[in-house]
């Protein structure tokens, strides 16, 4: 219900909204839950267990009951805060958790079964059979038991994130806020003032006090004014700090466009904060009584039936009561007599308290009992003079206020019990410079508020090496906050203390008898305190029901721990931009749109896109395309960009001794404009990669890594050169996207290169593992005589602009000779044909003897991994070792993965011979081939193994070999004629 | 998180890749046999308090820093570059 004139927004624009397809008018300015209020809209949704009806609890984001669906379709959005939704015109809210309709709820069953329901009923109920959990239980527990549904689909809507440096975050923005960022503003700090309402000022917007002789709204939004006009401050509102984190990093949420309809912005941004200092001003959350059915529609907090009448002109009630051990929740009695609406009176659970006003006060008061099905009707009190029912439809009750400590916990820190306040305060030092002022830190009255604030931040910027500006305390309210300690109530009937999970003081007791006596344990025993809301308004309650319930005082009974985030974080956010194309940086060769205009599939390898195959017309599996690009490099020439290997430029006076140390063989002999396969160890004795590096000049090399390789090496030479040797001359510099590189393989790969070349090369000038510079239409390039192949091949190397022009070109002259261009799937066919091995063979976990290179590992020098390789345990004839496979009977499949075992033994573990990594259909050969590991594989040429691929279900009888199927002299690769 | 690189400023932890224990800048001769080269690869010591260790600044200056830090209190104390310090 509305009333006239009240509100901070009391004069807005009429705004149309629904709620469950019923069309409702609530005013700009509005929450969605003060909206619904103004509607007498009590029943906002059903609970999570046990689907009992529930309302609005509070008025902020602590609300564990008032949980609405935004959107339809990819824009859905569950589990919004009715009271911090903003109302904008068109709102469209669905609840959740009820089926088929928020008052017939057919689950609301669920409550009748309560007493089966109990904490801990899943692991006694439903512990037997197994299968049973699987397939019965849990889907029906899962159906039953829920907040809102995700849509499913893919979100379509933008999110945001970005980063924020500053000398002090401050946390909140209610009156300590505020004085602490005016004061360090002032100081000449940088400010960011961040706070989750969509307006600042905190509890002055929801209080009558005055401050300063003004209305408290007033004196908030002037200091709003002055600190938006400064350079220095950046204000955030609608941004909640979710986290703190090392070295004075928050992580924030700010939502950007919630409060409207759809519009092109993101909906939400991820602030990741980085604060020399913080002040946590986070203010105070309101904690409600254990009394038997406390959760009713129309029970709410007495801080947030004060907000929803002095900021939104709501009464939630037309005849209210109000339950509290505190003086606080008289003032709630106080303005609502003020505004009109009627007080049927305040049980106060104290003996000595008078009322403040015009209202009926019941001392020593309790609440026993609650009536009204799908909202409150009337309440069963007992009080010093008896005992009577009360007509009221909104009971506002107060069981005290716990400072907002949850960032101070965010680094283990524990907080500490204040006997003053009945409540948890932050344990000074928890967060590395941050500073706790205000209803925080346990400072209740408005003034103290004002006055803590000033004081935080003028020592902050003493720290900062600032002075502050002298600043006189705004006058306000002092009064003390008087409490006596009231947790539960007894009587007929559940007494809810987390209402989102549906625990009540039974649940705490019952986890107590069965000896979930730590706090831990009685929080994953009654999931008290884990839902969305982490038992914001009911933790301490449950720890007071625990202590009680044990025999312990809170203090010895201990905290659970809070963590981030504060509030609930969309996954959209915190991975904003990381949809789609954005999930990773994607690398492009110079090829790239020439090879998609040849309608190549494209594979990923690592960030890079490689080209799988390319069909040709009438081809139409990848075999048919892969066996012809093989064959045309076999038998004319064939072209394919090799610019992902990691290309590293090495220059200096030591270049040489560097590449000895970093590789087990040897670089300083190798002579100028020739080209050395080369094989790197890291430290422990492994191979860490492999690649040819080619010598330019006395002191001038250019590396080349596997592709998958390339960061790690870069890595790992700049630790060589920075940590072991800096003794050494030497610089490098990653070059891989500076040139774009061609391999030019097959028998006409000469003439082929002939047709580009400005100079002629031949055999004679251009032997195998020749390099050098050439020239290509006048711009200077590099040519490499080596193969990946075997066959007679070159890879030539533009710097990257020429690349694109440079790969048609080549492909338009292949063609032309019968060749043509090839992909990923033959250059795997190639090589495996060859031996030629990869990291598929180069895993992590084989040595240079496994793979037949033991000889390699030059002892004539210290190289990186030369002591560790010489373990007995790294060169033992019964470690796996690199062999070729081929079927005993041709037509037969290999597969990697496979296992390996001998003939007639049982394909199980004990019996693992060893492993195949890589496989391909040669067609060249006309048959499977494969790469593997084999116990002793080096010994064992000519014998037959069992491959078994029991993932797949092949079992191929295979001969052992050597790795190099296919012309195994080399001759191809080394020819020599000029013809 | 934060670290302190020596060349760049107070950068964001995810600039650096971890290496692990700034043992590795002691490496021993190829010669002093295996219980040396046990400790210099494998044996480590899992500390609860102060530790030096090593990250590499990659995506920023390509440093390799030693960075002294405390594993129960988080607090980064101080970092230095390797090249010079080593053995
Ligand atoms: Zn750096």
């Amino acid at each position: 219900m509305r009333i006239a004139g009240k509100g901070l927004n009391a004069g807005g624009a009429p705004v149309s909204f629904s709620f469950d397809g019923t069309i409702y008018e609530g005013r700009e300015g509005d929450t969605l839950a003060a909206a619904l209020l103004a509607n007498d809209v009590r029943l906002v949704g059903r609970s999570f267990k046990y689907h009992r009806p529930r309302g609005i609890l509070t008025a902020g984001s602590e609300e564990p009951n008032a949980l609405v669906t935004l959107g339809t379709h990819a824009a859905q959005d569950p589990n919004i805060r009715a009271t911090t939704q903003e109302l904008y015109d068109g709102l469209a809210a669905r609840s959740q958790n009820a089926w088929p309709s928020l008052k017939r709820d057919a689950m609301a069953v669920n409550d009748l079964m309560s007493p089966f329901l109990s904490a801990g009923f899943y692991y006694k109920t439903f512990m037997w059979p197994k299968s049973f959990w699987e397939k019965v239980y849990e889907p029906i527990i899962r159906r039953a038991a829920g907040l809102g549904a995700i849509s499913g689909v893919t979100n379509e809507d933008t999110y945001e994130k970005a980063f924020a440096h500053c000398d002090v975050l401050v946390i909140g923005a209610g009156p300590a806020g505020l004085m602490a960022a005016l004061v360090a503003a002032q100081a000449g700090a940088d400010v960011i003032l961040a706070d989750e309402d969509s307006r600042m000022g905190g509890r002055l917007l929801a209080e009558t006090y005055s401050v300063d002789g003004r209305e408290g709204a007033d004196w908030a939004a002037d200091i709003v004014a002055r600190l938006m006009a400064m350079d220095n401050v950046r204000l955030m509102t609608r941004t909640t700090i979710t986290g703190a984190y090392d070295q004075g990093t928050f992580g924030a949420l700010e939502r950007v466009t919630h409060h409207t309809a759809a519009t092109q912005a993101p909906r939400e941004c991820f602030w990741r904060i980085v604060a020399k200092r913080s002040i946590l001003c986070a203010g105070a959350l309101e904690r409600p009584i254990a009394f038997p059915n406390n959760d009713r529609p129309g029970i709410m907090t007495a801080g947030a039936v004060r907000a929803y009448l002095n900021r939104w002109g709501v009464a939630p009630g037309k005849s209210v009561t109000i339950f509290a051990n505190n003086d606080d929740a008289h003032r709630t009695a106080v303005d609502l007599v003020e505004a009109g609406v009627k007080v049927a009176g305040v049980i106060d659970s104290r003996a000595d308290v008078q009322a403040l006003g015009d209202y009926p006060i019941f001392t020593n008061g309790k609440v026993v009992g609650t009536k009204g099905r799908l909202g409150l009707e009337s309440i069963t009190v007992q009080h010093s003079g008896g005992t009577r029912d009360i007509r009221t439809d909104c009971l506002a009750m107060s069981g005290g206020w716990n400072p907002t400590v949850h960032l101070t916990c965010h680094m283990n820190g524990r907080p500490t019990w204040n006997d003053d306040i009945l409540s948890f305060v932050p344990t000074d030092g928890a967060i590395p410079d941050m500073t706790v002022a205000g209803a925080a830190r346990g400072v209740f009255s408005t003034h103290g508020c004002l006055e803590d604030g000033i004081a935080a931040a003028r020592a902050v910027v003493d720290t900062l090496g600032l002075d502050a500006v002298a600043v006189d305390t705004p006058s306000a309210d002092d009064s003390a906050y008087r409490i006596e300690p009231l947790w539960q109530v007894e009587g007929k009937g559940r007494k809810w203390l987390d209402f989102q999970n549906d625990v009540h003081v039974k649940d705490i007791k019952l986890a107590a008898q069965e000896n979930f006596r730590s706090v831990e344990h009685m929080k994953r025993y009654t999931t008290q305190g884990m839902a969305t809301d982490q038992g914001k308004n009911s933790n301490v309650a449950a720890l007071a029901v625990l202590a009680d319930a044990t025999g312990r005082g809170i203090p010895e009974t201990g905290t659970t721990t809070f963590r981030p985030p504060y509030a609930p974080v969309s996954i959209a956010a915190m991975g904003a931009g990381a949809q789609g194309h954005g999930f990773a940086p994607e690398r492009h060769m110079t090829s790239h749109q020439a090879t998609l205009d040849r309608g190549a599939p494209m594979i990923e390898a690592g960030l890079w896109y490689r080209p799988s195959y390319f069909p040709k017309q009438g081809e139409t599996t990848w075999l048919e395309s892969c066996n012809r690009e093989v064959g045309m490099v076999r038998n004319t020439v064939g072209i394919c960009d090799v610019s992902t290997l990691g290309k590293i430029d090495i220059q200096g006076p030591d270049a040489a001794a560097f590449l000895d140390f970093v590789y087990c063989n040897t670089f300083s002999t190798l002579k100028e404009y020739r080209v050395r396969y080369g094989l790197m160890l890291r430290e422990d004795g492994h191979v860490m990669d492999d690649g040819t590096t080619a010598r330019l000049g006395a002191n001038h090399y250019v590396m080349t890594t596997t592709t998958a390789a390339a960061g790690q090496v870069m890595k790992h030479l700049d630790w060589v050169s920075q940590a072991l040797r800096p003794d050494l001359d030497v610089r490098f510099a990653s070059v891989t996207e500076q040139w774009a590189q061609f391999a030019v393989a097959g028998p006409k790969s000469r003439d082929l290169l002939n047709t580009v070349l400005d100079a002629d090369i031949d055999g004679e000038s251009w032997p195998f593992m020749a390099c050098g510079d050439v020239s290509i239409g006048g711009i200077v390039g590099r040519l490499f005589r080596i193969s990946f192949s075997g066959e007679h091949a070159y890879e030539v190397s533009v710097p990257a602009r020429f690349g694109a022009s440079l790969f048609r070109q080549l492909c338009a002259q292949a063609e032309a000779m019968g060749g043509g261009v090839y992909g990923m799937e033959a250059l795997n066919v190639l090589r495996i044909e060859k031996g030629f091995i990869t990291h598929s063979e180069i895993h992590g976990r084989v040595s240079a003897f496994d793979i037949g290179f033991g000889r390699m590992v030059s002892q004539k020098k210290d190289c990186i991994g030369n002591a560790a390789s010489q373990r007995p345990g790294l060169l033992e004839a019964e470690r796996e070792q690199l062999v070729g496979f081929k079927p005993v009977d041709k037509a037969e499949k290999l597969t990697a993965g496979a296992h390996l075992f001998v003939e007639g033994a049982d394909a199980v573990r004990l019996n693992d011979q060893g492993y195949v990594t890589s496989v391909c259909h040669s067609p060249t050969l006309g048959h499977d081939l494969a790469l593997g590991f084999l116990r002793d594989g080096a010994n064992r040429h000519g014998e037959t193994v069992m491959m078994v691929d029991h993932l797949r279900g092949v079992k191929t009888l295979c001969e052992v070999c050597h790795p190099v199927f296919f012309d195994p002299d080399n001759t191809r690769a080394k020819e020599t004629s000029n013809g | 998180m934060r670290l302190p690189c020596p060349l760049c400023g107070d950068r964001d932890r995810r600039e650096f890749y971890y290496q692990g224990h700034a043992v590795a800048l002691d490496r021993p001769a190829r010669d002093a046999g295996d219980g040396a080269w046990d400790d210099y690869l494998h044996n480590r010591d899992n500390i609860a308090g102060e530790v030096r260790d090593l990250w590499h600044h990659e995506a920023g200056c390509g440093a390799w820093i030693e960075v002294t830090r405390n594993t129960v209190t988080h607090v980064v104390s101080g970092a230095r570059l390797v090249r010079g310090t080593a053995k």
